[in-house]
């Protein structure tokens, strides 16, 4: 056995490749396969699924309701949360943006023994519970929290802000949340980037604007990209976040498949709406390997 | 040289680096290079060129003293608004950019109509003869040529001033002597200044008009090549530059027309210049081994024993034995062919012309 895998480098990777393979296989493989298998099958009646009946039934209520009598009217009630969570991620990945890069690039110019710290210290959230650190966001934003009534004494606002439970509210609790997963990557590319180039940018008669459009962020732009996809993606799928922090009326794809299996007793149509999700996530990611298909740096001005 | 034609003037420049210790990069530099020139800064790393230059470009401000282009302050001028370009050592060509738009780059900043770059582009690409090479990457050029897209982009913006931080270190010896003729070329073909960094003596000798040799932070001597090293100031400069054999001396008569010196070593020469030195005074001599003539009969020589010789191909080296114990080096071109008369073990005699004798200023 041992003399064969010596001889047949083939049989040895296989051999090698095989725990990670099934692990794989088991544990992600199986789950999403089980999964479209819900999906197209029957709901029960008080949750669960009826095996061996199909139907396409679930991917059609995203968009249409059945009447009494029959027939479809369009619903876009589904539709609307998921275009409020695109809506939301979009904003949230901006407004990451915004704060996470200049950090990013202020961590990139210090000496190189406090960027170690500085990294360090980016990543502190992470020790802690998401659901704490919502749970905290809920005490700072709530009318008469320590914003709202610290406004109130500095004479600022006269009545509540009445920021929790609204899109703002979530808005701010998943920029929070998922800033890391921002600065860290376009950290990492800022780091390699080689600062004569920049010199030779204002050698050449670049201000600092014009060097950091035509110089710093180009160069900078697959780790830009990397961090905007880590945000977005994830904010996408976010549960905690609007679950603690949004009403109602910001409601999102996570929180929507949650219901469907937890109180709509409705599987096939979580099942359903996990996957359009896992289909949208997928399709993005594809866009991103496609255009960055080379090097960094390599690519064409259009 | 006038005040117009003076295209950098430093005054009494020092920069300090804060730190523990502060580093004082720059020690009261004073120099006047003058337009169209061809200067060179040469020194050992660490002894301030790099730092002048980068005052020079604006990446830098002086701690004391001022510097002037064409007789203008450039005080606290941002480098983008400083009519001088860089070439750096490392090149420094945007990977994110074609060789093109490389060029084009401060055309582009300087935000000058599109047919225009478009022209001046070409004119830089023939320039340095590089026309075919307009859309690669800087990636997909070999290091010369990266070097001459360096020199074509700093070039484009027709600056005042050109300044080059050792640009020629990272090439094979081969393409370094093309690409100091290269240099040589494109500055009388622009007739633009050329402030030129380099550690490499040969370097500075060959291309430069004037050479200004730099030590801790200090300007030791500045000159024409020739001058440099034909009389160099100080033991620095005489040792940095080329080959030179030190004695220690005393001078035992002075005058108008030279000084005589008496070696510690043994023996007596006589300087053409003295260099203001008066009779008992101590000096150091500095005499270049190709100027001792070997094997002389007369008057006024030295006698050394042959310790050893050296042949190079072109030229033999004798490292000899003075008498007083002091060794030194003789250079002679292999003019005869394979035919040597002087072997190890010999008792020579040796000649110092006075102009080949140098005296040094006391550091």
């Amino acid at each position: 056995m041992i003399q064969a895998l010596r001889l047949n480098p083939r049989l040895r990777r296989w051999t090698l490749l095989a725990p990670s393979m099934a692990f794989i296989a088991i544990f992600m493989l199986a789950p999403i396969g089980l999964m479209a298998y819900v999906s197209v099958l029957e709901r029960g009646e008080f949750g669960g699924v009826e095996w061996g009946s199909y139907t396409v039934e679930a991917y059609r209520s995203f968009l249409f309701e059945r009447e009494l009598d029959g027939t479809l009217v369009v619903n876009t009630d589904y539709l609307q949360i998921f275009l409020r969570s695109f809506w939301l991620s979009l904003v949230t990945t901006l407004l990451a943006l915004a704060v996470g890069f200049p950090t990013a690039l202020y961590m990139a110019l210090q000496p190189e023994r406090y960027r170690n710290v500085l990294v360090f210290l980016v990543t502190i959230p992470f020790w802690t519970n998401l659901l704490v650190r919502n749970y905290a966001w809920i005490l700072l934003l709530r009318n008469n929290g320590l914003i709202d009534a610290s406004l109130n004494k500095l004479g600022i606002t006269q009545e509540p802000i009445n920021v929790l439970y609204t899109p703002l509210s979530t808005g701010i609790g998943l920029t929070y949340s998922f800033l890391p997963f921002l600065v860290l990557p376009i950290y990492a590319s800022l780091e390699k980037l080689d600062f004569r180039l920049v010199e030779a940018a204002f050698d050449l008669g670049a201000d600092r604007l014009r060097a950091l459009t035509r110089v710093i962020i180009p160069m900078a732009a697959p780790g830009i990209i990397a961090g905007c996809i880590l945000v977005f993606v994830p904010c996408l799928g976010a549960y905690v976040t609007p679950e603690l922090l949004g009403g109602s009326k910001s409601m999102m794809i996570g929180n929507l498949i949650q219901a469907q299996f937890g109180a709509s007793r409705n599987w096939p149509f979580g099942a359903a709406l996990a996957f359009a999700l896992l289909a949208i996530v997928l399709l993005s990611m594809m866009v991103y390997a496609m255009r960055f298909k080379g090097p960094p740096g390599e690519e064409e001005r259009a | 040289m006038n005040a117009s034609s003076v295209a950098i003037e430093a005054r009494s420049v020092t920069k300090i680096f804060p730190g523990r210790p502060p580093v004082r990069a720059l020690d009261d530099a004073s120099v006047s290079i003058g337009a169209g020139e061809f200067f060179t800064l040469l020194g050992p790393s660490g002894c301030g060129k790099t730092t002048l230059l980068r005052l020079i470009a604006g990446f830098e401000q002086p701690t004391q003293g001022e510097l002037l282009l064409y007789g203008e302050p450039l005080g606290h001028l941002p480098p983008f608004q400083r009519p001088v370009n860089t070439v750096f050592q490392s090149y420094a060509l945007f990977p994110h950019l074609n060789v093109r738009r490389n060029i084009a780059f401060g055309l582009e900043m300087r935000r000058l109509p599109v047919a225009e770059i478009d022209a001046r582009v070409d004119e830089m690409l023939a320039l340095v003869q590089l026309e075919e090479y307009g859309d690669r990457k800087p990636s997909q050029l070999s290091g010369g040529q990266q070097q001459r897209i360096a020199l074509a982009r700093a070039l484009a913006n027709h600056p005042k001033v050109l300044l080059l931080d050792e640009p020629l270190s990272a090439l094979d010896l081969k393409l370094r002597k093309e690409m100091q003729l290269e240099l040589k070329r494109l500055q009388l073909e622009t007739g633009i200044t050329f402030i030129f960094v380099t550690h490499d003596q040969e370097e500075a000798l060959t291309m430069s008009d004037r050479i200004a040799v730099m030590r801790g932070g200090r300007i030791l001597q500045i000159g024409d090549p020739t001058e440099i090293y034909e009389h160099p100031r100080d033991r620095f400069v005489a040792d940095f530059i080329g080959d030179s054999n030190f004695f220690d001396a005393k001078c035992t008569e002075a005058g108008s027309n030279g000084a005589r010196f008496s070696l510690d070593a043994g023996g007596e020469v006589l300087a053409e210049d003295g260099h203001g030195c008066s009779s008992g005074d101590r000096v150091t001599i500095a005499v270049r081994p190709e100027r001792i003539e070997l094997n002389t009969s007369g008057g006024g020589g030295i006698d050394a024993t042959v310790e050893n010789i050296v042949y190079f191909g072109t030229d033999t080296t004798y490292h000899l034995k003075l008498h007083g114990g002091s060794v030194l080096q003789v250079r002679v071109q292999n003019r005869q062919g394979s035919h040597r008369t002087v072997n190890v073990g010999d008792s020579v005699r040796l000649g110092f012309p006075p102009d080949a004798v140098q005296v040094l200023r006391q550091t």
